[in-house]
């Protein structure tokens, strides 16, 4: 059963439009890709997405494009921050001061996932970027959810590894939508692809349904 | 003004203004020396600076000891009750009490607590901790605006409000944070030690003492042991040893005797003393007027000329010694020997507080301008002369490696480069430099203090009320004209491209 998050919407920052007359909607298990040449309206689409979701009550595990990490605190607590809502004030300020034993054991089976157990208790501001991604993954992973919306998650890791934290966020999310820089992987891993050119969404189909040329097309306007 | 002043103007316009209106004004400044044989007391002092005496060690020891108490204790409130009011500084009413709050100066606000606490630690610390409180909440509530608020956005939904505000904003500001309560300690000891002069048993207290027996070795020890205590700062004020100052502090206030005050005092202040005169008497609106005509008339008016003359003449002459002094701080034109000089002679200048050297100063020269304007025109200087040397140094290797040495440097490199900034830090010091001013009313000048004073000592502390609600409206409009004229000079903020702590505490050391 499809559902509809947005219907005929024009998307944009104040005044000037990036997307015009938009629609988008998904089925549960699907894993949707979104391509465009940059400026194409990406990350405006996917925002979107998020706060619609979000504002119907959906939990999103959300990796943001800028991360939005508290650099000066730990790995930790950053991953933390994924479940604040769902505990009361006194249980969140005591966590954060000391983190219980057993969301801390939760946590650190996260960043055995991710490759950042060793850093659980660095600051932030001290990670290289490719790091500082894993943990805002992390925090997704965390905060788990129905589905996860990812803005160019991986863009600072290496290919196998991309590939690999890919694959785990396709086990813990039955849905997935997100922005990949690498196309290649996009195809691979997606069931189906979106691309954006002139404003609106010029592809909707399967991978397998989409030619090279047409692909091509889109980084070419 | 918009219609007067035109949209952008260039620094050396505004310099140029501020000259003017300096020479205007200075036939009406008087700068009568009064003092008895002033030539004669100068080299009793000089011979007793040079000849420190430490054998009072143990008053010396008692007066800095509640002089950092004081300051600590102070501080810590008002950094407590400024953090509290930061995230809510949007809202009308709580800018309005902050404002209201820091507008007074500490020993204003001194004087009036007295009247309700009698001279004990409660007054001293409520002194600091008042104004401190408005000035950190603005402060706090500044860098928290500033700070990335990408975080607390991609935070889930439903998240309470405290946890947003102590994982994704607090986080974000602390090292800001901390390094403006250090520096803010740094004043809250120039603070304290100045409030010694009106009864607490901090520095000025102990200071007058020696002066009053002519005992200048002992006057000459207090103040070294004294600038040595704030240069060292950063030494004794670690973050570990933050808790346990602050429960020594209370612990030792908790001993300093205070008068015992009447059950009633407050209760008779808030209803009888701070009530005008005419409306106690249950006289009407006529005769309230009349008395509020005269106190405007006779007191506030002078009060406020005198204070804006000799404001206005110690901020040029601030301005001349920032321009003097800075260059002894860069490489290049000075030697290792001047630079070395420079900066005790600016580190000393720069810990003892303005109200404190015109003290000095006024034991020679006698009552008049010419020591406020000395003492206002050293510190402030000073200060800006040494914000100036920093900058100065981190812009020396960015110069082509074929730049010229010495006063050519100066003149053709450093000065054009860093004008902007000194006239926006003398514009920053401007305000300050008026409170000051007003202030030293007390030690005789006959700035707004000096009326101050003299209604405190007559217990009218209804005229006490308005003096310091008029000082206050003249504090604001300033601090309004000032902004003005930076937004004119495109200098709203000041951009030091130096690290971020050095950054912040030099931008906190300018307001």
């Amino acid at each position: 059963m499809n559902r509809a998050v947005l219907e005929h919407e024009t998307l944009g920052y104040g005044a000037a439009p990036v997307l015009n007359d938009v629609s988008f909607a998904f089925a549960p298990g699907e894993r949707i890709a979104i391509l465009g040449s940059s400026g194409a309206g990406k990350s405006t689409l996917l925002t979107a997405i998020d706060q619609k979701l979000v504002a119907s009550g959906e939990r999103v595990g959300l990796l943001p494009q800028d991360l939005a990490l508290v650099p000066q605190l730990s790995v930790v607590k950053n991953v933390l921050m994924g479940r604040l809502d769902d505990h009361g004030t006194l249980y969140n300020l005591t966590n954060l001061l000391r983190t219980r034993q057993a969301d801390r054991a939760r946590i650190m089976d996260i960043l055995g996932d991710v490759g950042l157990t060793s850093h659980a208790d660095c600051a932030v501001e001290t990670l290289s970027g490719g790091q500082k991604q894993r943990t805002a993954l992390a925090r997704a992973l965390l905060r788990g959810g129905d589905i996860f919306v990812g803005d160019e998650p991986f863009s600072a890791i290496d290919e196998t590894q991309a590939a690999m934290l890919l694959k785990l966020v396709g086990t813990r999310f039955p849905t997935v939508v997100l922005v990949l820089h690498d196309v290649a992987l996009s195809l691979s891993f997606a069931t189906r692809i979106l691309g954006l050119r002139h404003g609106r969404i010029e592809i909707n189909a399967a991978p397998d349904a989409v030619t090279p040329e047409q692909i091509n097309a889109l980084y070419h306007t | 003004m918009r219609f007067i002043i035109p949209e952008r103007l260039s620094g050396r316009q505004v310099v140029l203004g501020f000259l003017i209106a300096a020479v205007a004004v200075l036939p009406f400044a008087d700068f009568a020396i009064s003092g008895h044989d002033p030539a004669a007391t100068i080299a009793r002092m000089a011979l007793g600076f040079l000849a420190p005496d430490f054998g009072a060690i143990e008053q010396i020891g008692r007066a800095l000891l509640l002089t950092v108490m004081f300051a600590v204790a102070g501080v810590a409130i008002g950094a407590t009750v400024g953090g509290i009011l930061a995230p809510f500084y949007d809202h009308a009413g709580v800018r309005g009490v902050c404002i209201f709050v820091r507008s007074i100066h500490e020993l204003f606000w001194a004087l009036v607590l007295m009247q309700v606490l009698g001279i004990g630690a409660p007054t001293g610390v409520l002194a600091i901790a008042l104004p401190y409180a408005g000035i950190f909440a603005k402060v706090f509530a500044e860098y928290l605006d500033e700070a990335d608020q990408r975080p607390v956005r991609a935070l889930p939904a439903r998240t309470d409000a405290l946890s947003r505000f102590f994982y994704a904003r607090l986080p974000l500001v602390l090292p800001q944070i901390r390094t403006y309560v250090l520096y803010r300690l740094e004043c809250g000891l120039r603070s304290s030690a100045v409030l010694g002069f009106i009864g607490l048993p901090t520095l000025g207290y102990q200071l007058d003492s020696f002066f009053r027996v002519g005992n200048y070795g002992a006057a000459s020890a207090i103040l070294i042991v004294y600038v040595a205590l704030i240069a060292s700062i950063r030494i004794w004020m670690r973050p570990v040893l933050v808790p346990v100052w602050i429960v020594a502090a209370f612990a030792t206030l908790a001993f300093v005797p205070s008068p015992p005050m009447g059950p009633g005092a407050l209760w008779r202040f808030l209803t009888v003393d701070i009530v005008p005169a005419p409306l106690r008497a249950g006289g009407n609106g006529a005769e309230f007027f009349g008395w509020l005509w005269d106190i405007l008339s006779t007191q506030a008016l002078p009060g406020i000329v005198a204070t804006i003359i000799c404001a206005q003449i110690a901020l040029v002459l601030t301005g001349m010694i920032a321009m003097l002094g800075f260059g002894f701080l860069v490489p290049r034109v000075t030697g290792r020997a001047g630079r070395f000089t420079g900066h005790m002679g600016l580190v000393i200048l720069r810990s003892i507080p303005e109200y404190m050297l015109a003290y000095l100063f006024l034991q020679g020269f006698g009552p008049s301008m010419l020591p406020a304007v000395l003492a206002l025109g050293l510190h402030n200087g000073a200060i800006i002369a040494h914000l100036m040397g920093r900058q100065a140094e981190q812009l020396l290797p960015r110069l082509r490696p074929d730049a010229p040495g010495g006063i050519t440097l100066l003149a053709y490199e450093m000065i054009p480069r860093l004008f902007g900034q000194f006239v926006a830090l003398c514009l920053y010091r401007w305000e300050i430099i008026l409170r000051e001013t007003a202030v030293m009313g007390l030690l005789g000048v006959a700035t707004l203090g000096f009326f101050v004073d003299a209604a405190v000592s007559e217990l009218r502390i209804d005229r006490v009320v308005v003096l310091l609600i008029m000082g206050a409206l003249l504090i604001a409009l300033v601090d309004a004209f000032s902004r003005g004229l930076r937004r004119r000079l495109g200098a709203r903020r000041l951009q030091w491209s130096a690290t971020e702590g050095e950054g912040i505490s030099t931008y906190s050391a300018a307001i």
